[in-house]
């Protein structure tokens, strides 16, 4: 594998009129190509802006960090995706080595705009290809995401298609272009079980065929663990805990990964007591002092927490933490 | 069964007219087709199947908030019992006290220019049932310190609140008027786990301590395993299968059923691939295949399930199934 994208310190804060709000706060995380990595996290976690910063893709009020940088690697060299300026330059992030798939398809297609419209004109933008190309290309994808007759379903309008069928179309537009790195934001989430399923496949099936990489954001433990090969769990915009799936599904490291998924219903044991995490997520104004978590943390071991932040540390191979519990643990190191 | 019944529907269809249709009959959609169920008094009673199932569309027909176009709703809680199809003015308005409604959206549910007092106080001043302002206030405390709202909270507006809160105001609001009867449609789906477990506790503990029943919609089968003690399945207008929580999640007798609980994604990464994957989606109900409604995506349907509908027999105590051929392919969950 090689690698694919670094991203180092992305730090995010927004001005707005209630004054400056810190979304994501010196995250760092890598991925490789062909790898699949699960980004988890309540509402207002943070994982949404997170993924958008890699294509630039955050409001004009947006102010990254000065030491934030993030390094897309093609097979032309490096891209440092941070000194992207003109909309031109930009559209190497903005679909066409990175795809992003929305979590509502409905609002993610123009309403009065046929779907093979849609699709010819960003091919017509990233590629070279002709419109009789792109339009080729377009039903040829329609057809691989599983789309029944898809000569007729290119001419139709995103109204005319299920829920289950919007989807897989908005899946067969990003990955027409051929991306490096796929960004799924919540992308099953408004979907039905057995149509859930049935995308988790496909997706699955076009890693192999396309070896690209993913970043799959959604706050469903169950679809992480069935998709990703490593996860990172997000909080008040702090990367709390990451590492591989078993190890972070199995042998969680971090208070704040063992609430959700002690809050998480499951059907292994239908007996078990849902133990929700007390209190809610703090507001983005009201950032708590030392680590964010301590507020609502059950597991906290002092003074310490609320003053001093955390640093990741290592709790096994490939499996890290931020949290002061495994300073104990690391002794002198 | 131990409680008698609160709440059961015979035969209950609700039919909506479509466009069209001059000459002959009246075309319609059928969202509920035929549907005979059960909700004893004291039940947590789970509804469950993908959208378009006629899930909503049944929750709403049991308080009559939706038109009954055959069959019927009896509805007797030992002080009152009212046949919902031909429910008067004055009888029906006594009915919205017994019977509430709990909303997915809680963003979408709650008046922004009210305060949370007020929209807490609004159903005891339109159905006048408290006589004067110390009353309601008095009533409406007591409710909102049930579901842990504190006095602070009341003088507040919405906007001030978290999802999970907001849930908690939806809550005080469908419980002040001292309902018998709650149906709580995807109450959890808008929140977060951890606030999704918190709600669910509530509302537990909420009905064990104020002897409520609950019609439970969901089409999240986890949650359902969890909180309910009977589950109706649904699929296309139709029950196909109803049976105690814990046989309908041991034993799964309707290929559906089977389907639906292996396509939730287990928690286990080592469990990959082993999902036994459901082809198509569910058809549209203005145009409902002939015979089972599920025989286009069943992969265990024969010429018999092609052309007869199949009725709702007994697989067991309490445990009923609509399927031909349930004895030879009933699966185990899992």
């Amino acid at each position: 594998m090689s690698r694919l994208i670094d991203v180092e310190n992305l730090t995010l804060q927004f001005d707005t009129d209630e004054g400056r709000i810190t979304a994501v706060d010196n995250v760092s995380f890598s991925l490789e190509a062909g790898e699949v990595m699960g980004l988890v996290g309540e509402s207002g976690s943070g994982k949404s802006v997170t993924a958008k910063s890699l294509m630039k893709l955050n409001p004009r009020n947006a102010i990254y960090g000065p030491d934030t940088k993030i390094t897309l690697h093609l097979e032309d060299g490096p891209v440092d995706v941070m000194s992207l300026q003109t909309d031109a330059e930009m559209k190497i992030v903005r679909g066409g080595s990175i795809s992003l798939i929305f979590q509502e398809p409905m609002a993610s297609f123009a309403p009065a705009i046929s779907i093979g419209d849609q699709m010819v004109e960003q091919l017509m933008i990233h590629t070279d290809f002709s419109k009789a190309q792109s339009r080729e290309l377009s039903v040829e994808m329609l057809d691989r995401v599983g789309i029944s007759d898809p000569g007729t379903r290119f001419g139709q309008y995103a109204f005319e298609l299920s829920g289950g069928m919007r989807q897989r179309a908005m899946i067969a537009m990003a990955l027409s272009t051929k991306p490096k790195l796929l960004i799924a934001d919540e992308p099953t989430t408004a979907l039905d079980v057995t149509i859930q399923a049935q995308v988790i496949d496909l997706m699955k099936d076009l890693v192999t065929e396309f070896g690209m990489g993913i970043i799959f954001i959604t706050h469903d433990l169950g679809v992480i663990a069935q998709t990703a090969d490593k996860v990172a769990v997000m909080y008040l915009g702090k990367l709390v805990e990451q590492g591989s799936v078993r190890d972070v599904i199995r042998r969680p490291a971090h208070p704040y990964t063992r609430g959700l998924l002690a809050a998480l219903p499951t059907l292994d044991d239908i007996d078990a007591p849902l133990t929700p995490i007390p209190g809610d997520i703090p507001s983005p104004l009201e950032r708590p002092s030392g680590c964010v978590y301590h507020t609502r943390c059950q597991e906290v071991i002092g003074a310490r927490c609320s003053v001093e932040a955390p640093q990741f540390m290592t709790v096994d191979t490939n499996h890290a933490a931020a949290c002061h519990i495994h300073d104990a643990n690391e002794g002198a190191a | 069964m131990s409680q008698p019944t609160l709440i059961s529907a015979q035969g209950l269809s609700v039919h909506y007219a479509l466009r069209g249709g001059l000459i002959g009959p009246k075309p319609y959609v059928g969202a509920v087709e035929n549907v005979d169920i059960e909700i004893a008094a004291g039940s947590f009673f789970g509804l469950v199947g993908e959208s378009g199932s006629g899930k909503t569309t049944l929750g709403r027909a049991m308080l009559r908030a939706a038109p009954i176009s055959r069959g019927d709703v009896h509805f007797d809680d030992g002080e009152v019992s009212y046949s919902l199809k031909d429910l008067g003015k004055q009888d029906l308005k006594d009915y919205r006290k017994r019977a509430q409604l709990i909303f997915q959206d809680p963003y979408a549910a709650l008046s922004p220019r009210m305060t949370v007092r007020d929209i807490i106080a609004e159903p005891l001043e339109v159905m006048g049932l408290t006589s004067s302002r110390t009353e309601t206030d008095e009533r409406v405390r007591e409710i909102a310190a049930k579901c842990r709202l504190n006095v602070e909270h009341l003088r507040r507006f919405p906007h001030a609140f978290s999802g999970g809160q907001r849930q908690r105001i939806s809550i005080a609001r469908a419980l002040v008027s001292g309902p018998k009867f709650i149906v709580a449609d995807e109450s959890v789906a808008a929140l977060d786990v951890s606030i999704q477990a918190d709600v669910l506790n509530l509302l537990k503990a909420i009905q064990e301590d104020m002897g409520l029943t609950f019609l439970f919609i969901s089409h999240d089968l986890s949650v359902v395993a969890h909180v309910c003690d009977h589950v109706a399945v649904m699929y296309l207008g139709r029950i196909v299968e109803t049976a105690p929580t814990r046989t309908l999640f041991s034993t799964p007798r309707h290929p559906y059923t089977t389907a639906l609980l292996s396509a939730i994604p287990s928690l286990d990464p080592d469990d990959r691939g082993k999902v036994q994957k459901l082809e198509g989606e569910i058809p549209s109900p203005t145009n409902p295949p002939p015979g089972c409604k599920f025989q286009t995506r069943c992969p265990h349907a024969i010429d018999l399930c092609r052309t007869q509908e199949p009725s709702l027999e007994h697989a067991g105590t309490e445990h009923r199934v609509a399927c031909h051929r349930w004895q030879e392919v009933g699966g185990e969950a899992n």
